[in-house]
């Protein structure tokens, strides 16, 4: 299988080269990959949509007693459509990364890291069966923990890179127990034959005959959205992705963008024959998606952090992802996957230069008018914000109103998600453009007037962006020279390509004109009942003129606000202080978890040690065993005189001894 | 002649022998004991060799003499370390390997 065989490459490119030959080795077996990608996609088109399932067993891993185990991959059109994203924006982000990653010491492992990232997630969107499934979700989970604390000297990032790493620890407990619940009715690991069963009847039967789920159906699949919500950011278990930024801006781009971030949506949309039959682990996605893209709106309107600002988009437009996917809008998820991919990372690369421009500092407060120095940058931004706030003709457009569309439809309590997607989208056009006018308008700053005068700001003394502490930059930190777009030529490439794709990937399913989506991935949804076109056309129009009215209401209100009368963020803050006191602290979710889940795990972990660790390990077991030891050895060491006669006389009376004995014996 | 009147000569030229090792303290005599020990072991064996009438006993009566001859060289040339090292020659001061 190509895929395969691309995923070999790249795994055979996971290694440290000297030189800045790492990076063009990484890019090149990512390319491969891609290349392979599309080698599949043609291989199933050329399949009848009947058989467009393709599950190839590679080896098999361990079958023991019931558990089948094999290295099995699974070949369909969602698989495909998957690895075609994921290597496709992988590859354009590792050729920024050339450029962006080029003063950095840790240059051949940055690519490493970036390679295994890859090969992880091929891995899991590949995986035939859960075994598999689990083992990529974890390692990709173990990538990003690498690449955001890429920069092991600096403290934030390595705490950042923990937190995250818990937290996708947490899901992958629920993933690996939810497929505990599953295999324990069905039997099996592999996808299909899970999916067979299940629709078969194996969590139960409906009075007229059916297939029903039952409390254990609905375990499994509650357990599989925690694995999904950890890996997707979605609220509760999203605190670790604004803090993800502190890794390398490409990072951010291809890992808490564009793919790894999405692994929860392919999850259940890959899992939707399952969730199908438990529609209580549905609605819990669908109130969860829609509670996150709202929160996360929210948040983004106060954050002052460029990449944070961007984070909170990326958590609110995966709130609109799993929100689709769980009514049923399975195409439209996916499809806005994809565009979200283009231009969540172009906006990413865009931020990347623009915070290259400023030497590495972050914050929005000390960013303005680099309009006319960063026309490139500039561009893409607006590109990116223009798809992002859903304005037509591009991207996020279509594929937004696609998944609302299919929500409404839905009818019922739906129309409470179809508004909070509504909402969700104003608020998105309004942060959107915020940072857009912050960073670009106004009047210049110093380190924009130098770039216009053509000569690149340096920071005198390389700090810390989020606390301001002083750092070299010697490997584990930051190299000393940033990159801009408009002087690279390998971002350049990166961006434009991806700028394309934000502007034009919305064309390939137009409401009522075409279904490429919709009609690719039909074969990996046959079996569901939810998987219909669309058919209520007022809807439609009504949705599409209202989510454009809101992009442009939300652009309107930020120019307004941040640029024709630039003293009224601060009156609107002062007004709504406690909103915005809300808002700024992320709706106190960080504090709540310290206090509900950190307190309470730290104190039973100092009474543990307290206790048994004291008392009863060291006290009783270890040191019952080395004076038990101790006291026998010194019993011992006494009889060890030294007196050569008095060992000689122990050993004819000991021989007499038994002699005696056996002599009485007789 | 009876076998008792051999054993009952071996075995007091064991105790004897054993008796030496215990309570001299001068290693060249507790050496001579030792040989002493062998040499009643040695009796024995020889008395049962012809008590059964074949050979076995005196041939493993051989290999005992084989290895009190190692055992003597071993010992000696340890008594002539000793004495040039300018050590007491005493088994009961000669006593560093205690516990």
């Amino acid at each position: 299988m190509f895929p395969l065989l691309g995923t070999l490459v790249v795994a055979f490119g996971y290694r440290s080269l000297p030189g800045r030959s790492a990076g063009w080795i990484g890019t090149g077996t990512i390319f491969l990959a891609f290349l392979a990608a599309v080698g599949a996609l043609l291989e199933i088109q050329g399949l009848a949509p009947a058989h467009r399932q393709v599950a190839s067993s590679l080896w098999s891993y361990a079958s023991t007693a019931g558990v089948d185990a094999q290295m099995s991959i699974l070949v369909d059109p969602l698989s495909v459509f998957m690895i075609l994203i994921v290597s496709g924006v992988s590859a354009l982000i590792h050729l920024y990364s050339i450029s962006y990653m080029d003063e950095d010491r840790g240059f051949a492992r940055y690519f490493a890291y970036l390679n295994f990232f890859v090969f992880s997630m091929l891995l899991l969107v590949l995986a035939g069966n859960f075994l598999l499934l689990i083992v990529g979700w974890a390692f990709v989970g173990a990538a990003s923990y690498l690449l955001i604390s890429f920069w092991y000297r600096r403290t934030t990032a390595t705490k950042a890179g923990i937190k995250a790493f818990v937290i996708n620890v947490v899901g992958d407990a629920g993933l690996v127990l939810g497929t505990y619940f599953i295999f324990k009715h069905t039997g099996t690991l592999e996808f299909l034959r899970a999916f067979h069963a299940a629709g078969a009847g194996a969590f139960g039967h409906t009075p007229a005959g059916g297939p029903a789920g039952d409390g254990d159906l609905v375990a499994g699949c509650m357990l599989l959205l925690v694995g999904a919500f950890a890996k997707s950011a979605q609220i509760p278990l999203h605190t670790w992705l604004p803090d993800a930024m502190e890794g390398p801006t490409p990072v951010s781009a291809l890992i808490h963008a564009a793919t790894m971030v999405t692994a929860g949506v392919y999850l259940i949309a890959r899992m939707h024959p399952l969730f199908e039959l438990a529609p209580a682990a549905q609605d819990v996605g669908a109130i969860a998606g829609a509670t996150t893209l709202l929160i996360a709106g929210t948040i983004g309107l106060a954050q002052t952090d460029i990449k944070r600002v961007i984070a909170y988009s990326t958590m609110s437009q995966i709130g609109y992802m799993i929100m689709g996917v769980s009514v049923g809008a399975y195409a439209a998820g996916l499809f806005h996957l994809m565009t979200h991919a283009f231009f969540k990372a172009l906006l990413f690369m865009a931020a990347g230069s623009l915070i290259g421009a400023m030497a590495g500092e972050q914050s929005l407060d000390r960013m303005g008018g680099f309009r006319k120095a960063m026309p490139f940058t500039y561009g893409c931004f607006i590109v990116g914000g223009l798809a992002l706030s859903g304005i037509p003709p591009f991207s996020g457009f279509f594929s937004k109103d696609d998944i609302l569309l299919v929500t409404g439809e839905r009818g019922g309590w739906h129309w409470g998600l179809y508004a909070a997607g509504y909402i969700g989208a104003l608020l998105t056009a309004i942060y959107t453009f915020r940072m857009i006018f912050r960073a670009f308008h106004g009047a210049p700053v110093g380190e924009a007037r130098e770039l216009e005068q053509g000569h690149l700001h340096h920071a005198a003394v390389p700090t810390n962006p989020a606390t301001g502490e002083e750092e070299d930059t010697d490997v584990g930190f930051p190299g000393p020279y940033h990159t801009i777009a408009e002087r690279a030529l390998p971002m350049r490439i990166a961006m434009g390509v991806l700028a394309l794709g934000a502007i034009g990937a919305g064309l390939v399913q137009i409401p009522k004109v075409d279904f490429v989506i919709d009609d690719f991935l039909r074969p990996s949804f046959a079996s569901s009942k939810l998987y219909e076109p669309h058919t209520r056309n007022g809807l439609l129009v009504s949705g599409l003129v209202l989510g454009t009215l809101l992009g442009l209401a939300g652009i309107a209100i930020a120019y307004r606000v941040w640029v024709a009368r630039p003293g009224s963020a601060a009156v609107v803050r002062a007004r709504l202080r406690p909103v915005y006191e809300l808002f700024v602290n992320k709706w106190y979710f960080d504090e709540a978890i310290e206090k509900l889940v950190v307190r309470p795990a730290a104190a039973a972990g100092r009474f543990a040690q307290s206790t048994f660790e004291r008392v009863f390990v060291q006290d009783t077991l270890i040191g019952g065993t080395t004076g038990l030891v101790r006291a026998g050895s010194a019993a011992v060491r006494a009889a060890q005189s030294g007196f050569v006669r008095y060992y000689a006389a122990l050993l004819v009376l000991g021989v007499t001894g038994v002699g005696f004995y056996f002599l009485l014996q007789s | 002649m009876s076998i008792a009147w051999y054993l009952a000569v071996s075995a007091i030229v064991f105790a004897l022998g054993a008796l030496g090792v215990i309570t001299r303290r001068n290693p060249l005599v507790v050496l001579l004991c030792l040989e002493l020990m062998l040499n009643g072991a040695n009796l024995a064996l020889v008395a049962f060799s012809r008590m059964w009438g074949n050979g076995d006993g005196q041939i493993l009566a051989l290999v005992v003499m084989t290895v009190a001859a190692c055992e003597v060289c071993i010992g000696l040339g340890m008594i002539v370390a000793i004495y040039r090292r300018r050590l007491p020659i005493d088994v009961d001061e000669l006593r560093e390997l205690q516990g």
